[in-house]
């Protein structure tokens, strides 16, 4: 395999994701972890793995992008996940448009230029109702495997439509809709449906331009992306891998740096 | 006279700030201050301001021995209190001050506890807090005779003056100035008959603000201190504009400081002595080509108020990333309306005056106000500071966001609080700022 020439950490609230790329800034190896609190801990163990996958790493840039990106101590340059995102998608899609990352504890909508730089972004940095973790608390209620949510909320046409606007107050909202009889899957179809009405509405503040992209790890959710197409009208495209787009901006912008090593 | 009041006001507070003016230069002298590798040295001009406030304060402590006192909103038609010799108190002043003293969560707590809601302003928390607790970092706030408040800032000021005057049990004088919602062209448009209103309502306290002063109003005093005003705030616009400049010669951080002679001590000859005084350090900048961020690559516009207890780590993290911030609604607030004051007609340009200022004009207007600044001080972005405790100025901030960026200008949009720092997430505030930086 040729030689790593660069590498990208995102260090989320969920996950940890490590990216190498090689000369021309094609992605050839990467992890994925969930994220440990010890987070210098988790980046040496990256690393170190990174030295078993190639060649030595002497002279590998790194760039860190993620909340944790403070952390990785080894980092030569730190880049915030935002330009890190847009890096990645527009270099994976060859487009600029509108990205929508969903994360486990964020989410943040991003328009992308024709030439790849950000022109505009919002970030849900405030309210759990629009990340992940308004999914995993609710399904979480229902006793549904995360993996398997999506399906589940597909399968049916009847939707319970869900109020409350407060992740901690939609779980009161489930179990009173058990109790109620409601089933399982029309529970999961409105939540799904919660989560990308406010989706759409961080679209709407930074403008549509299409195509409409996804990243991040809720997207492997198929119900995100057909619901999003459905409330939105447009086409969404995913990359081939949603959840490491931000790791491969922050390895294709240490791909830039040129002669400092690890 | 009170030999107290000549003892610790005249002679004790003259020497004493001057000391600590003396002491502040001496130690910037000696390099103390913000960080000095991407900032330019802090003003000298601080250092008067420190005396100036000192000063200000100090005469607060023992101004009921010498002097009827008044307490009155950030917009209020002041001079005619001035005329009267009135010791005027601004206790959004006073709320900024805790608030770079970082002392608003202690004082404004007492207001909650005695029931008050934290959504309410929290400067009129901590100005509750403060007179229900006695707890000031000045020492000692004088009792007001008189209270005036003008509601072309806000309208919480109607509620939260009521309870000044509840509790104090003193008069209240209410400017009511209706809303501009008109606008032609870009400006502002105000009716006749909401200038006559106002006007009315300015002849009408007059007779109030006697009985309480215990004298008549002198009309050549009301020019005089109407010429001072104007003195004033020319000279602070003059320096505002000075900013046009590329590099900037100072920052709007250093603008938001500054500012305090220019609200709080409006009418006298000392303000117009330190602004003169400020300008030609400023043009000294210039000459020598001095930029407040040394090495200055992009300008941007602030709107809003200040976040007062970050002023610092703002003006770091900017400058690290060789962003300055060269102009802001807020500051530009004190200066814009100069022209409108004519000494000569002091009761109607006072009616014209105080209708006009940002916060009582439409978000129209001041998406135009902006979009103005943004030409005249080339300007490369904006942040609107969503100020939680300030709803009239943050209302409509997210359209104005919209239609900036969709007009290519950058724009972000900034959660925080002017004084209470419980509503500034760290955390996220750096990484929206980060972002926006590496946007530019």
């Amino acid at each position: 395999m040729s030689e790593i020439q660069a590498l990208g950490i995102d260090v989320g609230s969920t996950t940890a994701k490590i990216v190498g790329v090689d000369a021309e800034g094609d992605m050839l190896w990467h992890l994925l972890e969930p994220t440990d609190p010890r987070i210098e801990n988790q980046v040496e163990r990256f690393l170190d793995r990174a030295r078993e996958a190639t060649l030595p790493l002497d002279s590998v840039p790194l760039v860190a992008t993620g909340y944790g990106r403070k952390l990785v101590r080894q980092a030569t340059r730190r880049v915030t996940e935002i330009t890190c995102h847009a890096q990645g998608v527009y270099r994976e899609l060859q487009r600029g448009g509108t990205l929508v990352d969903i994360g486990g504890q964020d989410s943040k909508t991003i328009r992308i230029g024709p030439d790849g730089n950000v022109l505009d972004f919002v970030m849900n940095d405030k309210c759990a109702a629009g990340t992940g973790r308004f999914l995993e608390n609710t399904a979480g209620r229902l006793g549904v495997e995360l993996d398997q949510i999506g399906g589940l909320a597909l399968s049916v046409a009847e939707e319970a439509s869900i109020s409350s606007t407060c992740t901690v107050f939609a779980e009161t909202e489930v179990i009173s809709l058990i109790a109620h009889g409601v089933s399982v899957a029309a529970i999961l179809r409105g939540l799904h449906r919660s989560l990308i009405k406010r989706i759409v509405a961080m679209i709407r503040t930074v403008g549509l331009t299409p195509p409409l992209m996804l990243s991040g790890g809720v997207v492997r959710n198929p119900a995100i992306r057909r619901m999003l197409e459905e409330e939105t009208g447009e086409r969404v495209i995913l990359p081939r891998y949603p959840q490491l787009m931000g790791a491969y901006g922050a390895a294709l912008f240490a791909l830039e740096i040129e002669g400092e090593h690890l | 006279m009170s030999l107290r009041y000549h003892w610790n006001v005249n002679l004790l507070g003259r020497i004493a700030p001057r000391l600590l003016r003396w002491q502040t230069e001496w130690r910037m002298r000696a390099g103390s201050g913000w960080k000095s590798d991407v900032l330019a040295p802090p003003l000298r001009i601080s250092a008067r301001n420190k005396e100036l406030i000192a000063r200000h304060y100090l005469k607060g402590r023992y101004a009921n021995l010498r002097h009827k006192v008044a307490w009155v909103t950030s917009g209020a038609p002041v001079e005619l209190l001035k005329a009267l010799d009135f010791y005027v108190l601004y206790p959004e002043n006073h709320g900024a001050l805790c608030g770079t003293a970082r002392v608003v969560e202690e004082i404004a707590s007492e207001a909650e506890n005695a029931g008050y809601s934290r959504d309410i302003c929290s400067y009129a928390r901590t100005d509750i807090g403060s007179l229900l607790s006695n707890k000031t970092p000045v020492g000692k706030l004088p009792r007001p005779d008189l209270l005036l408040a003008c509601t072309n800032i806000c309208q919480t000021v109607l509620y939260w003056y009521r309870v000044l005057a509840h509790h104090f049990d003193v008069p209240l004088i209410l400017i009511d100035t209706p809303f501009i919602y008109t606008v032609t062209a870009g400006h502002a448009e105000v009716a006749d008959h909401a200038v006559a209103f106002v006007q009315r309502q300015l002849e009408e306290a007059v007779p109030v603000a006697e009985r309480v002063a215990g004298r008549r109003l002198d009309e050549r005093k009301l020019k005089e201190i109407g010429q001072l005003s104007k003195a004033a705030s020319q000279l602070w616009m003059e320096i505002l504009e000075r900013n046009k400049h590329r590099p900037a010669p100072i920052s709007v951080f250093d603008q938001f400081i500054q500012m305090a002679p220019v609200v709080e001590m409006r009418g006298d000859g000392a303000t117009v002595d330190f602004y003169a005084a400020m300008l030609q350090e400023v043009d000294r900048r210039i000459a020598q080509g001095v930029g407040v961020v040394q090495d200055e690559r992009q300008r941007l516009l602030w709107d809003n108020l200040p976040v007062w207890y970050r002023l610092r780590y703002l003006a770091e993290f900017l400058g690290q990333h060789s962003v300055a911030i060269v102009a802001s609604t807020y500051t530009n607030a004190w200066g814009e309306l100069a022209e409108l004051i004519d000494p000569e007609r002091p009761f109607a340009s006072m009616a014209r005056t105080y209708i006009y200022p940002i916060l009582n004009r439409g978000a129209g207007d001041k998406l135009a106000t902006m979009e103005w600044m943004i030409g005249e001080y080339h300007l490369d972005g904006v942040i609107l500071h969503s100020d939680r405790s300030c709803k009239p100025y943050s209302i409509g901030q997210m359209d104005q966001r919209d239609r900036l960026s969709k007009r290519g200008v950058p724009a972000l949009l900034l959660e925080a609080d002017h004084s209470d720092p419980r509503s500034f997430s760290e955390e996220q505030v750096a990484n929206r700022l980060a972002t926006f930086v590496e946007m530019l």
